[in-house]
């Protein structure tokens, strides 16, 4: 986990299992208030799935980093995730995508100039 | 059929091993990158519910070989309460615990047949199977 222009950057690894998600769910929510962060990123390139868990777990970070006023971006989902992700019936409410971490970083930060 | 590996589902972390069993597998049968990924999805939502559910359980992965198409199966056992109302339990956003509701019914459009067999009192067994293409 690292922050980047006041973006918290986290790298979700395949073998996480269940209670190790959970973990970095707080973990996050502790970075972002430690940092004032007003934006997350979440790198799921190294995912090989996303089942209902995870994807319920990407939600909740990102409704969680929302509360905290902090804009959440998912990056580097695989086509193959995507396609599953929709026949599975998850919608991902209100959690959004890019491409990569930079465009993420960009689309985030070019919004807080705008505010400001 | 060929039995491949058993992985017994007791906590969270034989999920992910259960996974990566079902990745090599279709690894195995040359399958492409949607449906092995599917069937790896589909393998998590299952052995998920047997711990969550049912109180744990076994998985068997199996090769099975037809007119020379490769196949992977899964089949998940557990002894948990069994599931009253199948159809219920099959519906998208049924559920009994805290969870979405889109597991079974999820993995049951990810693979290519499904069969659950569930008997109230005695436990759950879902079978997964799957082509490589």
């Amino acid at each position: 986990m690292m922050t980047i222009n006041g973006c918290v950057v986290v790298a979700i690894r395949d073998d996480l299992d269940d209670q190790e998600i959970v973990a970095l769910q707080d973990q996050l929510v502790d970075e972002v208030a430690r940092q004032s962060a007003h934006g997350v990123v979440i790198d799921i390139s190294g995912l090989e799935i996303v089942d209902t868990f995870a994807g319920r777990m990407l939600a909740a970070m990102a409704q969680m980093a929302q509360v905290m006023n902090a804009r959440t971006i998912v990056v580097g989902m695989r086509p193959a995730v995507a396609m599953t992700l929709v026949e599975l019936g998850m919608t991902l409410e209100g959690v959004e995508t890019a491409l990569n971490a930079d465009r993420a970083i960009n689309a985030i930060t070019g919004d807080r100039q705008k505010i400001s | 059929m060929t039995l491949r590996k058993s992985v017994t589902l007791k906590t969270h972390g034989d999920i992910a091993y259960a996974r990566q069993v079902a990745g090599e597998l279709m690894v195995e049968i040359e399958a492409s990158a949607i449906k092995r990924t599917k069937f790896v999805t589909a393998v998590s939502e299952i052995a998920r519910n047997a711990i969550n559910y049912g109180q744990g359980g076994v998985i068997t992965f199996h090769l099975a070989e037809a007119s020379g198409r490769k196949r992977a199966l899964a089949v998940c056992t557990d002894r948990g309460p069994g599931i009253e109302d199948v159809d219920a339990a099959l519906r998208d956003g049924f559920s009994t615990g805290k969870s979405l509701g889109l597991g079974l019914g999820g993995a049951k459009r990810l693979v290519d047949q499904f069969e659950i067999v569930s008997t109230p009192g005695s436990g759950t067994r879902v079978s997964l199977e799957c082509g490589p293409r």
